[in-house]
């Protein structure tokens, strides 16, 4: 997917005959098959059972025992309502602003820059630059840049954009600037990756049969790189909808722009409510296969890898 | 040729686009020479102090030698199991290809909370007391489905009568893997171990969950956050980054260049 | 110095050797005598399971059943590493990484032979690319690759050499040049060549035996000049060259020939060039061995005469002009004639076509579309 925009060395991909040798492959898949069967599979069951527990019997904090206790989500789902629509809200602007964003990127760096390689080179370097300067750091700039003493914010606030007591970190619009911000390459990478293999013809084709360059954007450009945004949407919402620190108060958030990543850490890791992480993180997880599955179907992307 | 604002206007917009991709970049980076007296969030005047005195404050280096030391081994491990596997994936044919698929595609698919969330929970069921191992088995985990697509690309551009060819050549199935097999594949496995170290280095969420008490770079900047980071975080942050820039950089034009020489001996 | 690479070749044979492909089966049932020394070619379409059989002899595949020996060894159960086969892939699958004399000494060093650098400056010298030893193949042209690959695969001295297609990538020119090339050097290191092609020409240029392949059988097999003489199937006339057909049952049996008649034409062929004896039969003749008449021809009985026939068309091609004749009852007969300047004859005339019956073949099956 996305990231074989690092790796491909040559764009032919030759289709050979597979080879047989069962012992062969299972050797070579088997590792890494029990490997993730043991450490991504099993803690996700652990965390289904989890979500079922109820407090141990002695009443300790902090110590649950096994039950069936389905009624846990409802307990979550109930609390915590405003936390899931505001996550999926937030994935779901910062998503189509970071396509926006990145397609006349993308575009420049996949048609535009192949006659100069090195630039193209360079460009695609400097798209995954923010990957080698820690997300937290990245976050945390903006944050300062933002400030409520910064110039920027002051600067509005002469211009009567911004009222004299309003501020921007803690918004909702900061979180999802943060999230956009944060997310891009994950978006600029696959769409490159199918625009860079969009063979140029197709659309001098497309201009000769009496198409208008937009036509010819909307009718030959757009679908043959569907592929690309459909995996670059996937790969920016998925981390977006989990992620905590944007929206973390000691970040771009305040207490109201609070998503599910931030009540599953405090339930997790402050307040030791184990069931109620745990289900806030099965429902999160099975909303997002449901986006996929339905996602993959509608598009028709059957091959994941 | 004369000047087109039609055609002017998507470079234009790239290079807008990549300001605001390096901002946060040069802010941390600027930050990193400021003179700071107790906090560092106003700018006071150049100086080198914080990086020839990086270590000075107290946790950021013992927590960037975890985090390099955590990064090294989880991608050796990775890169080794998800090589294997891209090969499979590519050359051979087995049954249950799909679920196979399906198991690599999902841990790309999990948000990164559901994972951190899933392996404490395993791990607290278990006893299993958290620190340096159990952040190295969270991270091998997370890395392995990006080290498959990377190398697996990889795999697929490479003509399979070339091994052939060297098998036909009387080099056994062991040779032809490390003399012909092994060496081309290298870029590919070069990109997916740089990957993985980036994606390990700078996780945060699954790394908070799984750590316990031991402390990583990430997990240093976030505790200090509430706060205000650190200078000596910014000096780290900024080195990291030059580092990974200037080999990337170097790759790029290295392989440019190749590729131009092997044009023009044509 | 060319003496260092000749003739050790050994014979080749393939015996009962059937491959199934999940799904298919690419070879039903093959039985194959190559002797030593010589340029065999196994020629078909795609698909028609030439390139599985050069696997299978590589050890690329291992055949479902039936025994594989070289020199009289059996070789059915040894890895490809352990054959004295060597190949020219048809990508050429020259090693990226390493230089052209590196790909050259490759099998020298698995080997463990001595002083492989010498022997493979020797080997660039006989494809003369001994200049450019030090370069890496992707700077080569394609006409160099091959000769590279080929270089990389003799001087292994292998019993046999495999060559897959290895011309498909050429374009015309150099393909021409090159057969010349590797024909010349196949005689001079005096080794087994089996060659695998879609080309026609091709195969009948350059090898001493050709076999015809389709569906996973080999239809018949010989020297080029006997295939094209006489073909003894539909498919082998089709496809070696051109053919007219013409199909009825028998009417006339002599002791040396067979006569069947078409819509009131009487085509014969003498009895021992045709496979079939009884009931329907096709009988063919090449396009140029026919002749065209504007007025009815006298004819003898070591003749055969058809039509009269409309020219529907007439293709200039240089070197011989191309007529098609409509036949009432018989169809479209083709009839190539040498370009000596001298054809009077124009689209829409009424023609005779006729042909010695010593030219004509009897096949032993009948095209698909017609019934038995």
């Amino acid at each position: 997917m996305a990231f074989a925009a690092f790796s491909s060395g040559s764009k032919t991909d030759y289709k050979a005959p597979r080879k047989q040798s069962v012992i062969v492959a299972m050797s070579l898949l088997l590792p890494g098959m029990v490997y993730l069967a043991l450490f991504f599979i099993t803690p996700l069951m652990s965390l289904v059972v989890t979500s079922l527990e109820v407090p141990d019997a002695s009443g300790e904090i902090g110590r649950y025992q096994y039950g069936f206790e389905i009624a846990n989500y409802w307990t979550v789902i109930e609390t915590y309502w405003p936390h899931i629509i505001r996550s999926f809200t937030y994935a779901l602007v910062a998503t189509i602003l970071s396509l926006l964003i990145s397609y006349p990127l993308a575009y420049f760096i996949g048609i535009r820059a192949r006659k100069w390689p090195l630039i193209q080179k360079l460009a695609l370097a400097l798209v995954i630059a923010p990957f080698f300067i820690s997300f937290l750091l990245r976050t945390f700039a903006w944050k300062q840049l933002f400030s409520n003493e910064s110039w920027i914010v002051t600067t509005l606030q002469e211009w009567h954009i911004l009222a004299p007591d309003q501020y921007l970190v803690g918004t909702d619009f900061m979180v999802i600037f943060g999230l956009t911000y944060n997310f891009i390459p994950f978006m600029t990478l696959p769409l490159y990756t199918s625009l860079e293999r969009l063979d140029l013809r197709l659309l001098e084709a497309g201009s000769d049969l009496y198409a208008t360059p937009a036509k010819v954007f909307r009718k030959v450009t757009l679908p043959i790189t569907m592929p690309g945004i459909i995996s670059g949407t996937l790969m920016t919402f998925i981390p977006i909808a989990g992620d905590y620190i944007n929206a973390s108060r000691d970040f771009l958030g305040s207490s109201d722009t609070q998503m599910i990543g931030n009540v599953v850490e405090s339930n997790f890791l402050r307040i030791n409510d184990y069931p109620a992480a745990s289900a806030l993180s099965v429902l999160l997880m099975a909303a997002i296969l449901a986006l996929v599955v339905f996602y993959v179907r509608r598009s028709g992307t059957e091959d994941l890898l | 040729m004369r000047f087109s604002l039609g055609r002017a206007a998507l470079p234009i917009y790239a290079v807008l686009a990549f300001v605001y991709l390096l901002i946060p970049i040069a802010y941390t980076f600027v930050f990193s020479f400021n003179d700071t007296f107790k906090s560092n969030i106003v700018w006071r005047g150049f100086s080198f102090k914080n990086w020839l005195g990086v270590c000075n404050e107290q946790g950021v280096c013992e927590a960037f030698g975890n985090s390099i030391l955590i990064g090294v081994v989880s991608t050796i491990i990775a890169t080794a199991l998800g090589t294997a596997i891209a090969i499979a994936l590519v050359r051979y044919d087995f049954k249950f290809r799909s679920s196979v698929s399906l198991l690599l595609f999902l841990p790309m698919a999990t948000p990164e909370i559901v994972l951190g969330a899933g392996l404490a929970s395993q791990f607290f069921n278990m006893g299993a007391e958290k620190g340096l191992v159990t952040v190295i088995i969270a991270h091998v985990m997370f890395c392995l489905s990006f080290v498959v697509v990377t190398v697996k690309a990889r795999v697929s551009s490479l003509d399979p009568a070339l091994e052939e060819a060297g098998s036909d050549l009387y080099a056994t199935p062991s040779k032809v893997f490390w003399k012909i097999t092994f060496p081309l594949l290298m870029p590919g496995i070069l990109a997916a171990a740089l990957l993985s170290f980036a994606l390990s280095f700078d996780d945060f969420i699954i790394t908070n969950f799984n750590a316990g008490p031991l402390s990583t770079f990430p997990k240093f900047v976030y505790t200090a956050a509430s706060k205000g980071i650190p200078a000596a975080a910014n000096v780290v942050g900024s080195a990291v980054f030059l580092v990974a820039i200037l080999i990337v950089v170097a790759v790029q034009v290295s392989s440019t260049i190749k590729e131009r020489r092997l044009k023009a001996g044509k | 110095m060319a003496t260092e690479f000749v003739a050790r070749g050994s014979d080749l044979e393939l015996v009962g050797i059937r491959k199934e492909f999940p799904g298919f089966t690419a070879i039903e049932n093959l039985d194959l005598h190559i002797p030593a020394g010589e340029f065999f070619a196994l020629l078909g379409p795609s698909g028609c399971g030439k390139t599985t059989t050069l696997r299978l002899v590589a050890g690329l595949e291992a055949p479902t059943a039936g025994k594989l020996l070289i020199g009289g060894k059996d070789v059915t159960s040894t890895k490809p590493h352990e054959r004295p086969v060597n190949t020219v892939f048809q990508s050429y699958a020259l090693f990226p990484h390493m230089s052209v004399l590196e790909n050259v000494a490759f099998g020298l060093r698995q080997r463990k032979v001595e002083d492989p650098l010498k022997k493979a400056t020797e080997a660039l010298e006989l494809v003369q690319l001994a200049h450019l030893a030090q370069r890496r193949p992707q700077q080569l042209s394609g006409g160099q690759q091959q000769r590279v690959a080929l270089a990389r695969a003799l001087v292994n001295r292998p019993s046999l050499l495999l060559l897959d297609e290895p011309l498909g990538a050429l374009d015309l020119k150099l393909r021409r040049e090159m057969q010349i090339e590797l024909k010349a050097i196949q005689m001079e290191v005096g080794l087994t060549f089996l060659h695998v092609t879609h080309d026609q020409e091709e195969a009948m240029d350059m090898a001493d035996t050709v076999a015809v392949m389709n569906k996973g059988r080999i239809e018949q097999m010989g020297a080029p000049e006997a295939l094209y003489d006489r073909p003894h199937t539909v498919f082998v006339a089709k496809f070696l060259g051109q053919s007219n057909l013409f199909i009825g049952d028998i009417v006339e049996s002599s002791a040396s020939s067979l006569s069947i008649n078409v819509a009131g034409n009487k085509i014969s062929v003498p009895k021992d060039r045709a496979e079939k004896h009884e009931g329907k039969i096709a009988i063919g003749v090449r396009p140029e061995k026919a002749d065209l008449h504007q007025s009815k021809p006298a004819v003898s009985s070591n003749d055969n005469l058809i039509g009269p026939g409309e020219v529907l068309d007439i293709r200039f091609t240089g070197v011989s002009n191309q007529f098609l004749v409509e036949i009432p009852g018989i169809g479209q007969v083709t009839v190539f004639e040498q370009n000596e300047g001298n054809s009077t004859v124009a689209l829409g005339d009424q023609v005779y076509v006729t042909w010695q019956v010593a030219h004509s073949f009897g096949l032993a099956d009948l095209p698909d579309s017609v019934e038995e």
